[in-house]
């Protein structure tokens, strides 16, 4: 079991290390959309912990 | 040449079309029909009952959009050989990479759950205990894929995809108006005036027709068939006559239930068949077979497209053409996602109306991020050469990617704000 885990683990690294840099060329407009991105799911991860301030309270 | 010999060789020419054809087809037809899955039966179920045909129009405006989407993963499939997943992380690197991974793991689960609703639904109308049809679909499933052929699995689900057709002799039984539906359906309007509950209903149909799994689905599945840039156009062709395909059948669910149950309050397709059974059992049995084949389907397809990514990523072997012992980890994922996701239904008092609604508030966390990472893909003119978006094809795809996303958006924030829109 504990080997099988460190197996993940080193391969998730192995996974980590081989996608590091993008491939894909960071231009402005590419910048950009995935700025837009991360605004977009910071607001929804926003609203869905308002939606359970919400329900627990 | 004369007339006679002129048509035997054009003739020809288009049988050796069609024979081209029926080799290239399948990925296309696939994900489009199995789009119609359970969530989608009931919501174009629930359509036809509050409008009637009054929506038919917006249907047919979902036929360009679901092409101009789908098309794009079919270029970038056969160009860079590479699944969905494993393009975001070569790209855009391990931090988008895993974020569109995990979200799509846990989405996949979640709506391969809602399958299994709708195909126990199903067969409970025929008095199928919901556990002997969780077996059954395990078992069948998983002889569909371990005959180690990408090719018979696809001729398998064709076949389910063919009988994603059943929903037309039903409209034919229940004997609609076509002057009503050509009056009503056809021209462009919104029943009731513009409100609230309408909108519901547009963005519900935006949100069954674009979904993140497609994506992932479709390019692995060309990826699979080992499709190259020659076969793109059949590709294009494929995907465009799922599209037509998925959309006919949405029309003529909303022909039956707008024909039989206007003015009914549907909120799952099993409960239209129930009710349709009270008119025309044969029109009953239909809509719930094709419930039962729409989850089925839905089910064959989001499993694979699960596996296909994680085993892009992790290196293991992750093709229908390999045996159990050439890639153990592929099917072991495929199996482990399908029986969860089944046993969870049988699991008495389990929030399946919590786990129904949350498919859309996780769906809306990841298909923003998979169209936008698409379009950028397909810009990349290092890799991509001559098959890169035109500027032609960035101002549809941009446009449709921007409308589904708002869209799709709102529908995620409705769902967990029900008053929101009404």
């Amino acid at each position: 079991m504990a080997a099988g885990l460190k197996r993940l683990l080193l391969k998730i690294s192995d996974i980590n290390q081989r996608y590091a840099q993008p491939r894909i060329e960071m231009s402005k407009a590419v910048r950009l959309s995935l700025l837009a991105l991360r605004v977009y799911l910071l607001f929804l991860v926003a609203l869905l912990a308002y939606k359970f301030i919400l329900l627990v309270g | 040449m004369n007339p006679l010999s002129k048509l035997y060789y054009r003739i020809r020419k288009i049988w050796k079309a069609i024979r081209l054809y029926l080799i290239i087809a399948g990925p296309g037809i696939v994900v489009m029909v199995a789009d119609n899955d359970a969530g989608g039966i009931t919501t174009y179920a629930a359509t036809g009952a509050k409008y009637g045909y009054g929506l038919i129009w917006f249907l047919l405006i979902l036929i360009p959009v679901a092409y101009y989407v789908q098309e794009m993963t079919v270029r970038l499939g056969a160009v860079t050989k590479r699944g969905h997943a494993e393009a975001i992380f070569d790209g855009f690197g391990a931090f988008w990479g895993w974020f569109s991974l995990v979200d799509l793991m846990i989405l996949d689960w979640l709506t391969l759950v809602t399958e299994f609703i709708g195909m126990t639904a199903a067969m409970s109308i025929f008095g199928v205990a919901p556990w002997v049809t969780v077996l059954a679909v395990c078992l069948l499933m998983g002889v569909i894929v371990l005959h180690g052929r990408y090719w018979t699995w696809e001729k398998i689900a064709l076949v389910f995809c063919a009988l994603n057709l059943i929903y037309i002799p039903g409209a034919f039984i229940v004997n609609p108006s076509v002057h009503d539906i050509l009056h009503e359906g056809l021209v462009p309007n919104f029943p009731g005036g513009f409100n609230g509950q309408l909108f519901f209903f547009l963005m519900a149909n935006i949100g069954t027709t674009i979904a993140p799994w497609m994506l992932f689905f479709q390019q692995s599945a060309v990826v699979d068939k080992g499709m190259l840039e020659k076969d793109i156009p059949w590709g294009r062709f494929d995907t465009l006559l799922g599209s037509v395909i998925t959309v006919v059948v949405a029309i003529f669910i909303v022909i039956v239930t707008g024909t039989v149950l206007r003015g009914v309050d549907i909120d799952s397709a099993s409960q239209a068949a129930e009710h349709l059974m009270e008119t025309s059992h044969w029109v009953g049995a239909f809509m719930a077979v094709g419930l039962f084949n729409a989850g089925l389907l839905g089910a064959i397809c989001i499993s694979l497209a699960s596996s296909w990514a994680f085993g892009e990523i992790f290196g293991w072997a992750h093709s229908l053409n390999t045996n159990i012992r050439e890639a153990p980890w592929f099917y072991a994922s495929y199996f482990f996602t399908l029986i969860t996701a089944g046993l969870v239904v049988l699991i008495p008092g389990a929030p399946l109306v919590v786990i129904t609604l949350f498919v859309q508030v996780v769906a809306v966390t990841l298909l923003p991020a998979a169209l936008v990472f698409l379009i950028l893909l397909l810009n990349d003119k290092q890799t991509m050469g001559e098959y890169c978006n035109t500027a032609r094809q960035n101002l549809i795809g941009g446009i449709i990617v921007a409308a589904i996303i708002v869209l799709s958006s709102l529908y995620g924030v409705s769902v967990l704000f029900p008053n929101l829109f009404q």
